[in-house]
C-alpha cells in the first residue's frame, strides 16, 4: 500500500484489527487464558482467521447493497489479516502442539482431513497475499482477478475446517457456516441474474 | 566432527520440567514488572470446600506433580452447563447437591433409592493421585477422595447375570443450562463392564484437594477410571443399574466410530481426528507421550488380555 492509501479510516481499521492480536499477547504473559493457554492461543487465533475471512468476503455486497465506497477501500487489509491471523494460527499447531515434527506434521496433513482443510485454506491466503499489492496487481494483469476468486474456496476450507474439529457443539461452526454460505450464495445470485437479463445496467 | 547421540534423552531432559512447572512463578514475576499495579494475587490456603475426613493412600499415589487447583477446578468439561471448559466453573454453582439420592436398580438384589448421606456412611474415604487423559489430549493430575466402587457394589448385590454397571448423570436442565441444548442425548450415560467396576484402581470420588467436590468436578458423587479417557469418569451420579446388556454410552451415541465403550487410553490408537500419542499435562509447556492405559497397564492390562484393542476402542 502506498501513502496515498493512509487516510483516517485504514488506521482506525488496521489499529482495531490489530487488537485481538495484542489482546492474546498480554493475556498470554499475564496468565490470563486459563488452565490450557496454548490451545486458547490456537483456537483464538483460529477463530479470527474464520472472522476475518468472513468480513473480506462481506466488503463487496455491503458495498453493492448500500452503495458505500468505503468498504472496498478496506478489503484488501481484511484479506491481508485474516492471513497474519492464520499464520499466527499455523505457528500456534506447528510449536506448541506438534514442536515442530515435520513427519508427524506430514502425517497430520494426509491422515486428517480438518488438518488438510486448513492447510489447503492458508496455502491459498498465502498466495493471495503474495500477490496482493499494487506491483503484483499489474504484473498479473487480467490473471489477478480469476487468482483472487480462490478466496472462495478458501473460505469454505476455512469452515470445513472449523466444522470437522468440533467434538458436538455444533453451533459455532454453523453460524459461520451460513455467513459463509449467505456470503458466497449472494455472489452465485448475483451472477445467475447478470447472465439472465440481457442488458447490464450499472450505476 | 559431527557426533551423533543416539536419542536416549525424554521430553524430561529437553527442558527442565521443573522449569515448567514453575511457568505460573515466572509469568507472575513478569506481569508483576511489566503491571505495578499486579492484578495478580498468590494462591490461598485451603479452597473454601468442606474439608474430608480422609486417610491418604500413598501406595496409590501417581509421583507426578499436581495439578494446579485452580486449574482442576476451572477448567472443566462437563456439558451439562455448557461445552466450553470455563462454563462449568461459572454456572455449576447453582446446582443443588444436597439433598442428592441415588437409585440403584437392575440386575441386583437390593435396588432403591437412597439418600447420599445412606450410599456413603460405612465407606472409609480416602486419598489417591490419579492422572486423568482427556481423550482431547490434555491430562491432569489430581488428589481425589473417594472409596472404591468395588465396596460399594458389594453391598447392594448384583445378581448372576449383572455384566455390566451402568451410570446416569442428574438431569435438571433449570440447574443445568447445557442441557436446555440438545448438544448430547440428555441425561449422559456411561458404563463399565463388571471386572472394571469392580477393579481396585476404579474409585468413587466426593472430593478432591482434601474438599468435598467442587460442583464443576462433579459434586457430590463421581466415578474416576484413571486408566481410560476422561469421559468415562461421570460426574453427578443420580443412578447406578446393573445389567446384562452393554450400556449405551452417550459420547458412543454421539459418534461411534469416535468414542467406543471402552475408551482406554491407547497412544496407539488415534482418535479417527486426531492422534492420541502425546498430551499436554496442564501448566506443561512440552508434550508428554501418552502411556498405555495412561500409566496403569500393570495394573490394568489383564482384564483386556486376547482382545483387539484397535476393534474394542
Amino acid at each position: 500500500m502506498g501513502l496515498r492509501h493512509i487516510d483516517g479510516l485504514r488506521v482506525g481499521v488496521f489499529t482495531a484489527a490489530l487488537l485481538p492480536a495484542l489482546w492474546l499477547g498480554y493475556a498470554f504473559f499475564t496468565d490470563r487464558l486459563g488452565a490450557n493457554p496454548f490451545e486458547a492461543l490456537t483456537r483464538s487465533s483460529g477463530e479470527w482467521t474464520l472472522r476475518f475471512l468472513l468480513l473480506t468476503l462481506a466488503m463487496s455486497p455491503l458495498r453493492e447493497a448500500f452503495g458505500w465506497r468505503w468498504p472496498l477501500r478496506l478489503r484488501r487489509m481484511f484479506g491481508l489479516y485474516a492471513f497474519f491471523y492464520g499464520l499466527l494460527h499455523l505457528t500456534t499447531y506447528l510449536w506448541f502442539d506438534q514442536f515442530f515434527d515435520w513427519p508427524e506434521i506430514g502425517r497430520d496433513i494426509l491422515k486428517r482431513p480438518f488438518i488438510t482443510a486448513g492447510m489447503g485454506a492458508l496455502l491459498i491466503l498465502a498466495a493471495l497475499a503474495a500477490t496482493s499489492n499494487q506491483a503484483m496487481m499489474r504484473r498479473l494483469g487480467r490473471r489477478w482477478k480469476p487468482l483472487h476468486r480462490l478466496v472462495y474456496p478458501a473460505v469454505v476450507l476455512a469452515v470445513l475446517h472449523h466444522f470437522w474439529l468440533v467434538k458436538a457443539d455444533l453451533r459455532w461452526p454453523a453460524i459461520y457456516g451460513i455467513i459463509a454460505a449467505g456470503l458466497l450464495g449472494w455472489r452465485l445470485y448475483r451472477r445467475y441474474r447478470r447472465r439472465g437479463s440481457p442488458v447490464v445496467v450499472r450505476a | 566432527m559431527l557426533i551423533r547421540r543416539k536419542s536416549d534423552l525424554t521430553e524430561a531432559d529437553v527442558t527442565d520440567p521443573a522449569w515448567y512447572a514453575r511457568r505460573r512463578e515466572f509469568l507472575q514475576g513478569t506481569a508483576a514488572l511489566l503491571l505495578a499495579a499486579g492484578g495478580l494475587r498468590p494462591a490461598q490456603a485451603g479452597h473454601g470446600g468442606r474439608a474430608l475426613q480422609y486417610r491418604p493412600r500413598p501406595d496409590l499415589a501417581a509421583k507426578d506433580a499436581l495439578t494446579d487447583f485452580s486449574d482442576v477446578t476451572t477448567y472443566n468439561n462437563f456439558y451439562e452447563f455448557g461445552t466450553d471448559k470455563a462454563s462449568p466453573a461459572e454456572l455449576a454453582g447453582r446446582l443443588t447437591t444436597d439433598p442428592w439420592s441415588v437409585t440403584i436398580d437392575g440386575e441386583v438384589a437390593r435396588p432403591g433409592t437412597y439418600a447420599l448421606e445412606d450410599i456413603l456412611k460405612p465407606h472409609g474415604l480416602e486419598e489417591r493421585i490419579y492422572r486423568l487423559r482427556c481423550v482431547e489430549r490434555w491430562s491432569m493430575v489430581i488428589p481425589w477422595i473417594g472409596f472404591p466402587l468395588a465396596d460399594l457394589i458389594r453391598r447392594f448385590e448384583p445378581t448372576s447375570r449383572a455384566k455390566y454397571v451402568e451410570f446416569t448423570t442428574l438431569y435438571r436442565p433449570e440447574e443445568m443450562p447445557g442441557q436446555r441444548r440438545a448438544v448430547l442425548d440428555w441425561p449422559y450415560v456411561e458404563g463399565l463392564r463388571m471386572d472394571e467396576a469392580m477393579h481396585p484402581l476404579t474409585l468413587l470420588a466426593v472430593g478432591l484437594y482434601g474438599e468435598v467436590l467442587p460442583n464443576q468436578n462433579g459434586a457430590p458423587l463421581r466415578l474416576v477410571v484413571p486408566w481410560k479417557y476422561g469421559f468415562k469418569s461421570i460426574k453427578s451420579i443420580v443412578r447406578i443399574r446393573f445389567t446384562e446388556q452393554m450400556p449405551q454410552t452417550t459420547w458412543h451415541k454421539a459418534a461411534p466410530h469416535e468414542y467406543g465403550f471402552y475408551a482406554n487410553v491407547n497412544p496407539a490408537v488415534d482418535h479417527p481426528r486426531w492422534s492420541q500419542k502425546r498430551e499436554r499435562r496442564i501448566g506443561e509447556f512440552r508434550k508428554r507421550k501418552t502411556l498405555p492405559f495412561n500409566g496403569y497397564a500393570e495394573q490394568v492390562a489383564h482384564l483386556y488380555a486376547g482382545m483387539d484393542l484397535r476393534r474394542f476402542f
